[in-house]
């Protein structure tokens, strides 16, 4: 009976104030799409993060045949070249500064272009001997860059040092920014949302005093006249962020997988399995949302 | 089953307190009208026993419930003790007769089976067998405020609070109300009625209480309307 009596109390008071029921959902969809799409591009970045530093962190290239580096102008780097620069490397001057050195012959690098650019009609005539050598050196400290770049550059036999964090960091920069925005995009739509569910709740407590006035009278208790609105604001809410966890799905499916993964192959993108890991955040912040507004409003509208 | 001591209650500070320390007590089963001009304090008086109010000085029990000391979770408990009814009937215009009635013991949780038998009995003691599907404005003044006591005395309140019952109804229609209010308190239910009907104080012959700008200034068994008379 109980049971029964809310939830009609609830789909009574949802049906009465349709369009203000509805414009919850959709304010609460739109600040949860932000909440989620800033949560996502933050676990982009730690991927990336994740990925990129552990991999390398500078990478010596030697010189191919034919560049037209001034350092390089002995021809293709020769093996006592190569061997100099790797007892340097894991000589003891460095030992600081290095965790760990690894060797990418021609053959190797020739191998990874191929798995990053192997279906790629453009590439297809590169052969192996157009692709050169390298060290690739993982530092203790990825700050002290410098000390590996200016021991190596300009030698003879190694055509140029990179960073390879250079070519990262602006692409973080800007997912940083993007994530920046898009929390601070949430934050004003949430507090939207949350005032919003507030007049909500009100205006629905207001066009129902005549019944909680009778329910206080004959005695029901505070949390069986407040019930109703409460799961009212939190149905209405977590009906929005079911919506925002569907958007963000079909966006990393469709934006993410199958196209930007599709297009620029250098970079780890996350799964949309990494929706399944914002969603409860997103229910959570609903319900959140609806409970902070309850309580503001109920206090004062259905006080004992 | 309900004790004033030495109660004052002041709404706004520095003005003219709306009960100014009342002493009474009304006994279980009796049947007391509560009488005084407009703003003597009789609402006031209603308003502490369901404690919508609380006093500013002095102590309130009620069905064996000290007021000042009860906290606010359990006030619902009291109030399924305190049956009330108004002038102006409150009830839900969308609801039947039977859900009216029926709703002020689904609010408390009362189970389906329990409600199917209450509701029935009740709507036949105060007279509205065989109209429960009807709607109140389907319904004539006199049985609105049925109606309204049904609901108030649904689930066997020890206390039936009436603020000016019938003062919306004509005379003929008010000694129904009356001899209904009279035959609730006869199973043994306390029944406080603030009224200004004279013609009914002085039919029923019952304990009168009389309020004077707050202050309790009669205290009377049998007793009639005006004192003067």
């Amino acid at each position: 009976m109980r049971l029964q009596f809310i939830l009609a109390e609830i789909g009574h008071g949802l049906r009465r104030n349709l369009s203000m029921s509805i414009s919850v959902v959709l304010v609460t969809f739109v600040s949860l799409t932000f909440v989620g799409a800033a949560g996502l591009l933050q676990m982009q970045i730690d991927t990336m993060k994740g990925e990129w530093y552990d991999r390398v962190q500078v990478s010596i290239f030697l010189c191919p045949d034919f560049s037209d580096v001034p350092s390089c102008a002995g021809g293709e780097a020769t093996p006592e070249q190569i061997e100099a620069i790797r007892a340097e490397l894991e000589g003891e001057g460095l030992a600081p500064y290095v965790e760990r050195v690894y060797f990418e012959t021609k053959e190797q690098a020739f191998e990874s272009f191929q798995d990053l650019y192997g279906d790629n009609s453009t590439f297809a005539a590169v052969t192996v001997d157009q692709m050169q050598a390298s060290f690739r050196v993982a530092l203790v400290d990825p700050s002290q860059y410098e000390v590996v770049s200016e021991t190596f550059q300009g030698r003879t036999g190694v055509e140029t040092v990179e960073d390879q964090r250079e070519l990262l960091e602006p692409l973080i920069l800007l997912l940083n920014r993007s994530s920046l925005v898009a929390a601070g995009l949430a934050a004003v739509m949430l507090l939207a949302a949350v005032l919003l569910i507030t007049t909500t709740i009100r205006l629905s407590a207001m066009s129902r005093r005549r019944e909680t006035g009778i329910m206080r009278l004959v005695g029901a208790s505070n949390l069986f006249i407040q019930l109703p609105f409460m799961l009212e604001g939190a149905i209405a809410a977590t009906i929005g962020a079911a919506m925002s966890i569907a958007g963000l799905w079909f966006g990393v499916t469709y934006l993410i997988e199958d196209w930007l993964a599709g297009s620029i192959r250098f970079v780890n993108f996350i799964q949309a399995d990494a929706v399944w890991t914002v969603a409860p955040l997103l229910v959570v912040v609903a319900i959140g949302l609806a409970a902070i507004s309850s309580v503001v409003t109920l206090s004062r509208y259905t006080k004992v | 089953m309900i004790r004033f001591e030495d109660v004052t209650k002041v709404y706004a500070r520095g003005a003219r307190p709306a009960l100014d320390r009342v002493d009474l007590e009304v006994e279980r089963g009796e049947f007391v009208f509560l009488v005084g001009a407009s703003g003597s304090g009789k609402s006031t008086f209603l308003r502490l026993v369901l404690r919508e109010e609380r006093p500013t000085a002095g102590r309130i029990f009620v069905a064996g419930r000290d007021l000042s000391t009860l906290s606010t979770w359990k006030v619902p408990h009291l109030r399924r003790q305190i049956g009330t009814v108004f002038q102006d009937f409150r009830l839900l215009p969308t609801k039947t007769v039977f859900e009216n009635v029926a709703f002020a013991l689904q609010v408390i949780g009362k189970p389906r089976h329990h409600i199917l038998t209450t509701v029935p009995d009740t709507l036949e003691l105060v007279g509205l067998g065989g109209k429960e599907k009807r709607l109140p404005h389907e319904l004539s003044g006199g049985e609105q405020q049925r109606v309204a006591i049904a609901r108030a005395f649904v689930n066997r309140p020890s206390i039936l609070l009436a603020d000016e019952p019938t003062g919306n109804l004509d005379p003929t229609t008010s000694v129904g109300i009356m001899r209904l209010l009279d035959r609730i308190n006869r199973t043994g239910t306390t029944v406080v009625m603030a009224t200004h009907d004279d013609e009914i104080v002085d039919q029923m012959r019952k304990r009168v209480i009389e309020l004077d700008s707050g202050q309790l200034v009669r205290d009377q068994s049998r007793g009639v309307y005006g004192s003067d008379r």
